[in-house]
């Protein structure tokens, strides 16, 4: 069976962005209107990380000169402006996936997030967190599942976790256009599985899961779910309680917001028997120097001065998408991912990685360049001041399968204009020739 | 010229096709072998270097490597500049390479020198390009040094 994605994703319900408002959108982002030594920038690297609008930037810089305090402690007025800011952020990034607001854990990035959940997993192992904390455990015997399409941050925790443990890592595997078989994962998933981790949206092929029916198999077996949405949260609506995962990881960099913070969402009866991960202050009730107690959720994950004027920031990239309209960012970027795909499969010796043209598709594309090594094509696009990833994507394994050590990936945003994918097109038709590949 | 054109003068084009030097060879002469594998994780670039060393002359280099065009060009500019060439003068040309490499563009190859390996002066200027080009440089150094072991 092919991948089926999610039908939100299939019909977008709305009209996407018109070309003149992705014009307008493209004022609030200074750095668009830059220069690469004397080209005008064409950023297409919005996959690894996205582009800041001023009012986020601002909304942090607005936070260091008026409301700037450590939060949660202190009784002075401005200790209680801050901890309001940083708490009407969590409350705007939890209803921007649909989640309640203690839902929703600050992490520094999904990689933390993913972290945090096995380290919890592997604490539960140890017998940390008593029997509630025992649907957390691992141990020989039991499984952990992952694809063969993730990107490490999804795959180098849960080995991790494995070894620590003596449970087992699986992995459903990909086809040779690099889709996912519900066929191979209902094998793979199976009554030993205690967790089923992967992605939303592949960050090299740019194609949608079919988290639906995966999360069914995992629920008919009992596992916990964990999803990466690090490619859909700042591309797609995105709503957590609907898609019924366990827990969900995201990056605010790639979502109009600073690096330095993401979020962890988890289902709240689930955190509240989570042991932590991080221990310190600010997530404790009662210390003695034996022991200690506690927070509940989201707190207790939160361990240390956090990452509040990011974390305020984010909260206003929420509201700038949101105020746009993810259905129609989707549509816009649908219309882009399309383009991408049709335009490089049209030129000669180019090979788009996964599925082709007509499968519904995030605006994100990974190609391969006939005798030309990825590092050179984006050398020469870069000469052209076009942005692209090359490399691995930090996705080895599924390189490896598809046959490859590297490639080469445009990916775009609301920002990005039909203009911009043009102008990747005509240059990556350059390539061959100016390199001499036959 | 522009950048790119420096970059990827001709001549690294041709030797990125020619790869003189490649695939890797057995050694079954009178001297003493070493061998480097180097990567570079950032990019994938891969080479397995083979040096033989006899009488004191760098008697054999081959090679088996995967990698952009600057680093496959690299290493098949090399292999033609070190053949025969005294072992103590062939670590000389490494270091010599390795300086305009880390100039950022401030030391011109003396192609005297380095030969062809001089076109790659334009690659200090690109420092994510930098460890593209030295890569078999530090695989033949390295190799060098187990011969003598």
């Amino acid at each position: 069976m092919p991948v089926v994605a999610t039908p939100a994703t299939l019909t977008p319900s709305h009209a996407g962005l018109t070309d003149a408002e992705v014009h307008r959108i493209r004022n609030d982002f200074p750095i668009l209107g830059t220069d690469v030594g004397g080209t005008p920038l064409v950023y297409l690297d919005s996959g690894a990380t996205s582009q800041n609008p001023t009012s986020v930037m601002e909304a942090e810089q607005e936070f260091y000169e008026q409301r700037n305090a450590a939060v949660h402690r202190g009784a002075h007025s401005l200790a209680v402006d801050a901890t309001d800011a940083y708490e009407d952020a969590r409350a705007a990034v939890a209803r921007f996936i649909g989640a309640r607001t203690r839902e929703l854990v600050w992490t520094s990035n999904a990689t933390e997030g993913i972290n945090l959940v096995a380290y919890a997993m592997s604490n539960a192992s140890l017998g940390r967190g008593g029997a509630a904390a025992q649907r957390f455990a691992v141990g020989p015997g039991d499984s952990i599942v992952v694809t063969e399409m993730e990107h490490h941050a999804n795959l180098i925790p849960w080995q991790e976790l494995a070894a620590r443990t003596g449970a087992e890592l699986r992995f459903i595997p990909v086809d040779d256009d690099g889709a996912l078989s519900l066929e191979a994962a209902a094998a793979v998933i199976t009554g030993t599985t205690r967790i089923v981790a992967f992605s939303h949206a592949s960050n090299v092929l740019g194609t949608i899961n079919p988290v639906h029916e995966l999360v069914a198999l995992a629920q008919d077996v009992g596992a916990l779910t964990l999803l990466d949405a690090c490619q859909s949260v700042p591309h797609l609506p995105v709503d957590a309680t609907s898609l019924d995962v366990d827990f969900l990881v995201f990056s605010g960099h790639k979502m109009l917001g600073p690096t330095g913070i993401g979020a962890l969402y988890g289902r709240a009866e689930l955190l509240d028997a989570m042991p932590p991960f991080l221990t310190g202050g600010s997530m404790i009730t009662t210390v003695t120097m034996e022991r200690a107690e506690y927070l509940p959720a989201p707190n207790r994950f939160e361990a240390g001065t956090q990452r509040i004027s990011q974390a305020v920031a984010l909260g206003a990239a929420a509201n700038y998408l949101s105020e746009t309209g993810m259905d129609r960012i989707e549509a816009w970027e649908g219309r882009l991912g399309a383009l991408l795909v049709e335009g490089l499969s049209a030129i000669d010796g180019v090979r788009v990685l996964g599925p082709g043209a007509g499968v519904p598709r995030i605006g994100l594309a990974a190609f391969d360049v006939d005798g030309v090594h990825a590092h050179d094509v984006g050398q020469f696009l870069d000469d052209k001041g076009i942005a692209v990833r090359v490399g691995h994507h930090c996705a080895q394994p599924l390189h490896r399968r598809l046959g490859l050590t590297a490639s080469t990936r445009a990916s775009t945003y609301l920002y990005t204009t039909t203009d911009e994918v043009e102008a990747v097109l005509q240059a990556v038709a350059q390539v061959r020739p100016f390199f001499g590949a036959q | 010229m522009s950048g790119l054109e420096q970059l990827y003068q001709q001549i690294i084009l041709d030797h990125a096709k020619a790869r003189h030097g490649s695939p890797l060879q057995h050694y079954d002469g009178d001297g003493r072998t070493g061998e480097s594998h180097q990567l570079n994780p950032v990019c994938g670039d891969e080479i397995t270097l083979r040096a033989a060393v006899a009488d004191g002359r760098v008697d054999a280099v081959s090679w088996d490597g995967a990698g952009c065009a600057i680093s496959m060009a690299s290493a098949s500019v090399l292999t033609d500049l070190v053949q025969g060439v005294p072992r103590d003068e062939a670590i000389t040309l490494v270091d010599a390479f390795r300086e305009v490499m880390r100039s950022r563009g401030r030391i011109e190859a003396d192609e005297e020198v380095l030969g062809d390996a001089a076109a790659f002066s334009g690659v200090s200027r690109f420092p994510a390009r930098v460890k593209c080009a030295m890569l078999a440089w530090v695989a033949l150094e390295e190799s060098l040094l187990a011969a003598n072991a």
